[in-house]
């Protein structure tokens, strides 16, 4: 970074608030624009929904009883705040001290959750009975299904046809929760097509119908939106390191695909100029091959869903399918804050291949006794990578501050896969890596 | 306003644009009869015939759609079609080389497709790519006036139609906004859904189409929904060009082969035709 604005660095106090305003630099302009970011590519017919919801939004933002419901909601029955943990075993590993946000704990399983009770709220707020969502691996489609049970909501959940099928333990939750679950057989039957199928859905049904946006991506508002109801995870972890530590860490970092837990993170360090942002995508079988999802590291400029952003596209500007062993992460987009933070230099993002993020997924299993989602496992990866750099430039004592994300549940039949550990057919010790367990 | 200058562009279009296709409806007391098909459905060569079959049965102007993997703004039926010219390999450069298959016709023929394509293409290159292949401009579904600086400009300069699109549910200030910045005819996008044959009009279109006139001289063009002669002669008595998609692609897609499905298609749009030429 180089136009630093300098903010004191040494922090004593524990009580001091999180540090992003309302709206900081960092956020989207009155349009939706981070620099050249963003925006709102869409059809006509939507114009008018999405300024409804802009609207509504802001007014439910600046609303004490609006946010006072949404704390205590997540309180209750989310399980907010979550923990932050300092992972002793995993810091040797990573040589500098790694704090896990433990976004693995809360209620169905990943920080999706904070996303939907926000969203759904706010539906609650304009009076509206019925909510759609997209869902890849399920976990959005499992949230939205779930906050929708919890406040009355009619749901219907697009999912690909492939996924649907790769999947079907996240479509029985969805149904058992109410929700009806739409295979989408259309373009190439996955999170893509979901997301076109449930704007379809929208452009007819707008004047009922609030639409459950499941990242940080998308026309505006959704970019925006979704960072607000999100960025708890930072806000809280900043506060909690700063209590346990009386400092900032030194670097931040997470998974990102659409890259709403990743913004969710960041955003409350975003104007700290030390503290370093760091973000993983899905490199897949390599960046330098045809099957990733790192659209940053490996993509280009375009629009796609809405928001111009860094895409998988070829010279014809047709979406390019991604790849990547983590469903959530398995998408040829991303958030245009991402976008516009790569491009200004102020986070900086590296691609995780699946064997590298399928190798610290059995590391944190082994080392911590946590089974951490796929997606988040990119952020393990992403960290073990980082930190002999940080140790090189800080010292042992660094903090580096991780989001897991997920809890690894869902993943367990492509992890039995990848491992080899159906019972059947497994060695002793599948996993087969000595260096796995520290304390060996 | 743009319809009061239709001929200010410094680099005329090599082909015809819509406002001659209006100049000859309006010589004839009716609407004009634009019709799509999706470029490289269901193959390039076929494609070509059913858009010539379709000028010959009388139909006015050709939109020519331009298949994109993520088509938000449409039904299964163009979804399928897309899909499949897609499979074939259809790309911008086989669209631009039908654009002047269709446009050595005579009729007008506009490109409709979503932005990324273009984008990738590079504006200003779509649109001399377009100059080339005389055709007569852009319809562009996701794209509307506040993000399109540059494909104004560039249409601006070539003297080509600029299509963009108004819903039921657009503010009478954003449907002044985008008729403004509409050259050639405004998009009335008549229901509010996907692309699709419907078996009723919608009746939301009237008002549209009112609304819109309320604040621009510039045709309107009434699309979504329209699959028959009855139909098209009901949107005719009060739309300057009545708009059909689905209904046309439909004929291809359920014949057996492709000769019955070109002669599906020309008892289509000869039935359309005679719909928008009927007294209302």
């Amino acid at each position: 970074m180089t136009d630093v604005v300098s903010e004191p660095t040494t922090v004593t106090g524990v009580d001091t608030p999180p540090a992003s305003p309302a709206r900081g630099r960092w956020d989207a302009d009155e349009h939706g624009w981070f620099g050249d970011f963003g925006g709102r590519w869409i059809p006509e017919a939507l114009v008018a929904a999405l300024e409804e919801l802009t609207v509504a939004w802001k007014d439910a933002m600046a609303d004490e009883s609006f946010l006072a419901e949404l704390d205590a909601v997540g309180r209750e029955y989310a399980g907010l705040p979550s923990p932050l943990y300092e992972a002793k075993a995993l810091s040797e590993k990573a040589g500098v001290r790694v704090l896990l946000k433990r976004e693995d704990l809360l209620h169905t399983g990943a920080h999706k959750i904070r996303n939907v009770l926000g969203q759904a709220l706010l539906t609650k707020r304009m009076g509206k009975k019925r909510v759609i969502a997209e869902t890849g691996a399920g976990q959005h489609g499992v949230a939205s299904a779930t906050a929708a049970a919890f406040f009355g909501l009619d749901c219907t959940v697009y999912m690909g046809a492939v996924d649907t099928r790769r999947q079907a333990l996240n479509v029985a939750r969805m149904r058992l929760l109410g929700a009806e679950v739409i295979p989408v057989e259309s373009g190439s039957a996955t999170l893509k097509d979901a997301i076109n199928e449930a704007m379809r859905d929208w452009v007819a049904s707008v004047d009922e119908t609030a639409y459950l946006f499941g990242t940080a991506a998308g026309p505006h508002p959704f970019p925006s939106l979704v960072q607000s109801f999100t960025r708890g995870i930072g806000d809280e972890a900043r506060a909690q390191c700063l209590e346990r530590y009386g400092r900032l860490p030194d670097a931040v970092a997470a998974c990102v695909g659409g890259g709403s837990n990743a913004i969710g993170l960041f955003t409350a360090f975003l104007d700290d100029p030390d503290v370093a942002v760091w973000g993983f995508e899905a490199g897949g079988d390599g960046v330098d091959t045809d099957r990733h999802a790192a659209t940053i590291v490996g993509g280009g400029a375009g629009v796609l869903h809405g928001s111009r952003t860094m895409i998988l596209a070829d010279s014809d500007g047709q979406t390019v399918e991604s790849h990547s062993v983590s469903a959530g992460l398995d998408y040829p987009g991303v958030g245009p804050q991402h976008a516009h933070l790569a491009a200004t230099g102020r986070a900086s993002y590296e691609a995780v291949t699946d064997t590298e993020a399928m190798d610290a997924l059995a590391l944190l299993a082994r080392t911590e006794g946590i089974i951490p989602a796929i997606e988040s496992a990119h952020a393990i990866a992403g960290a073990l990578r980082i930190g002999p750099r940080l140790a090189a430039e800080h010292g042992p004592d660094a903090l580096l501050l991780v989001n897991l994300s997920g809890r690894g549940d869902k993943d367990m039949v492509t992890a039995t896969r990848w491992f080899g550990l159906d019972p059947e057919t497994a060695t002793t010790d599948p996993v087969g890596d000595p260096d796995s367990d520290p304390r060996a | 306003m743009s319809a009061t200058t239709p001929s200010a562009a410094p680099t005329a279009a090599a082909g015809r644009t819509m406002a001659d296709a209006f100049a000859t409806a309006r010589a004839e007391d009716r609407a004009v009869l634009l019709g799509f098909l999706p470029a490289g459905f269901p193959d390039v060569e076929t494609s070509v015939r059913a858009m010539t079959t379709m000028v010959e049965a009388g139909v006015d102007a050709i939109e020519v759609g331009l298949p994109y993997t993520d088509p938000v703004l449409d039904g299964p039926v163009i979804q399928a079609a897309a899909q499949q010219a897609l499979d074939g390999g259809c790309r911008t450069a086989e669209v631009l080389r039908i654009v002047s298959e269709v446009a050595a016709t005579g009729a007008p023929t506009l490109v409709m497709t979503y932005w990324n394509p273009v984008l990738a293409h590079g504006v200003e290159r779509f649109a001399d790519g377009l100059v080339a292949a005389g055709g007569a401009g852009l319809i562009t579904p996701d794209l509307t006036p506040d993000h399109g600086a540059d494909w104004i400009a560039a249409a601006d300069d070539r003297g080509l139609d600029k299509v963009f699109l108004v819903a039921p549910s657009s503010t009478d200030a954003r449907v002044a906004e985008t008729a403004r910045a509409c050259r050639g005819f405004v998009y009335a996008a008549a229901v509010m859904g996907v692309t699709g044959a419907r078996t009723t009009t919608s009746s939301l279109a009237g008002p549209l189409v009112a609304r819109t006139r309320a604040v621009t001289d510039t045709p309107v063009g009434v699309g979504l929904g329209v699959s028959n002669g009855d139909q098209a002669a009901e949107v005719a008595s009060y739309a300057d060009a009545v708009i059909v998609g689905s209904a046309f692609v439909r004929c291809l897609l359920d014949a057996p082969d492709t000769e019955s499905g070109l002669a599906a298609l020309r008892d289509a749009a000869t039935d359309l035709a005679e719909g928008v030429r009927r007294r209302a």
